[in-house]
């Protein structure tokens, strides 16, 4: 793990990446990062996130500032701008149900080639995936997801880059810390090591990559 | 009474002592105001939490203690949280005893359109596939009717949730069951007919004789 600027972990990142972006309605979400991505202008970005939360808030700014091509997400209803640029073709969405999303970013982070859920059996999920009967019951085969960056939101990290979360604020973050190619970390507070104990650290240290410094920005 | 409570009093009414109940968005919501006194149930908020309580007073909030719509809530004692793969795998493995989820379509058969108008409203499915695919039960609240039109249809025209049945509808003027694969009118609302029931159907409904009056 190397301890960073804002400024120096955003700019690691290209124009058109893919970026797993935790956080749920914005609560828990790496917000200082995405404020950084647009004011670093990265724009054809391909987004992995649960929602668009709503307009200026979380990841609902990437949205305003016009810098998202593709999202991957399973709600955007409250996001009525993001709705627009779906229906107007603007940016390509694929909306799947919020355990299919959740199992399937788990199994791209475990090296699972995916899974067999029975959600979306029989609906509009199931077009153009096999279905595989498992012990005479109906699953499909949804494949592992997996991104160039994850952004990731904690609430303790500690020097070596061990990860706890508060509330529900967790939501999608350790298991997207899992996910990608390079993990990037905002924590609320950075605290020595030890503070976390053992069995209260929930992301383990080597999956940090990056750690941005200066919490209070 | 308006509609919406006498169904969220009626739903309150199914759930059970230490029942994991998920509430969806709208008229479930309200089935948390009407839980019978002396019962216990844990509440889930598949952001994360099982124990959800009230909203905070006023300047109690805390940003990080949400429901899944991103409003402040608070923990009751003994609440836990937990990740979203933990908080799905409690959803679809089967561990949620009751879910209350709000319905488009309901047809005869107990199948539910619930996330989807297409071409006008679609603002992806969130958890309601999972619920509908995994509670142990599943029960829809919603208006019988809307702007005139019956909810209770024979075949859905909008995209299904589930190719599951749901096990249980309540609505302003009935609750509708589904036993061998056909809906039954159980019970109506007070002062409700069974023929306006009717009327106001589209589904062929069964309809036995020994019909009560919905309990609120």
């Amino acid at each position: 793990m190397r301890a960073v600027s804002i400024e120096e972990a955003v700019a690691m990142i290209p124009a058109g990446a893919s970026i797993m972006v935790g956080g749920f309605m914005g609560v828990g979400a790496p917000w200082r990062l995405l404020d950084e991505l647009v004011r670093q202008q990265k724009a054809g970005l391909s987004i992995i996130s649960n929602d668009a939360a709503l307009p200026g808030k979380g990841v609902g700014k990437l949205f305003d500032a016009d810098l998202v091509s593709r999202l991957t997400a399973t709600h955007i209803g409250l996001n009525p701008k993001v709705q627009q640029q779906m229906l107007a073709k603007q940016i390509a969405v694929d909306l799947i149900p919020q355990g299919t999303f959740v199992e399937r970013i788990r199994a791209g982070g475990c090296g699972l080639g995916g899974v067999l859920t029975p959600t979306g059996v029989g609906t509009l999920v199931a077009e153009g995936k096999r279905e595989i009967e498992v012990d005479g019951k109906p699953f499909l085969l949804e494949t592992a997801l997996r991104a160039q960056f994850a952004l990731v939101h904690a609430f303790l990290a500690d020097y070596l880059g061990n990860l706890s979360y508060a509330l529900t604020a967790r939501n999608f973050n350790p298991v997207m810390a899992m996910a990608a190619d390079t993990v990037i970390v905002t924590a609320e507070h950075i605290v020595p090591v030890g503070v976390i104990a053992p069995d209260h650290v929930v992301t383990p240290a080597p999956l940090v990559d990056y750690l941005i410094t200066n919490p209070n920005g | 009474m308006d509609a919406q409570e006498i169904i969220a009093r009626r739903v309150a009414r199914e759930l059970r002592n230490g029942d994991l109940v998920n509430l969806g968005i709208g008229i479930p919501t309200l089935v948390a105001n009407y839980v019978p006194a002396g019962l216990s149930v844990f509440f889930q908020s598949e952001n994360g939490l099982i124990g959800t309580g009230p909203i905070p007073e006023q300047g109690l909030e805390h940003p990080l203690l949400t429901d899944a719509g991103g409003r402040p809530i608070s923990a009751l004692p003994g609440a836990s949280t937990f990740d979203s793969a933990m908080s799905f795998g409690l959803i679809r493995g089967g561990h949620v005893d009751v879910t209350v989820l709000g319905g488009l379509q309901v047809d005869a058969h107990g199948l539910l359109a619930n996330w989807m108008i297409p071409g006008k409203m679609v603002p992806g499915m969130g958890g309601a596939m999972d619920l509908v695919s995994g509670a142990k039960r599943v029960i829809v609240a919603m208006q019988h009717a809307a702007k005139g039109k019956s909810k209770i249809v024979a075949k859905c025209t909008l995209p299904l949730t589930s190719a599951r049945p749901v096990q249980l509808v309540v609505t302003d003027m009935a609750v509708i069951g589904f036993p061998d694969g056909k809906a039954t009118l159980l019970e109506i609302a007070p002062g409700i007919s069974v023929g306006e029931v009717m009327a106001m159907t589209d589904a062929e409904l069964v309809v036995p004789d020994d019909i009560r009056e919905m309990k609120i």
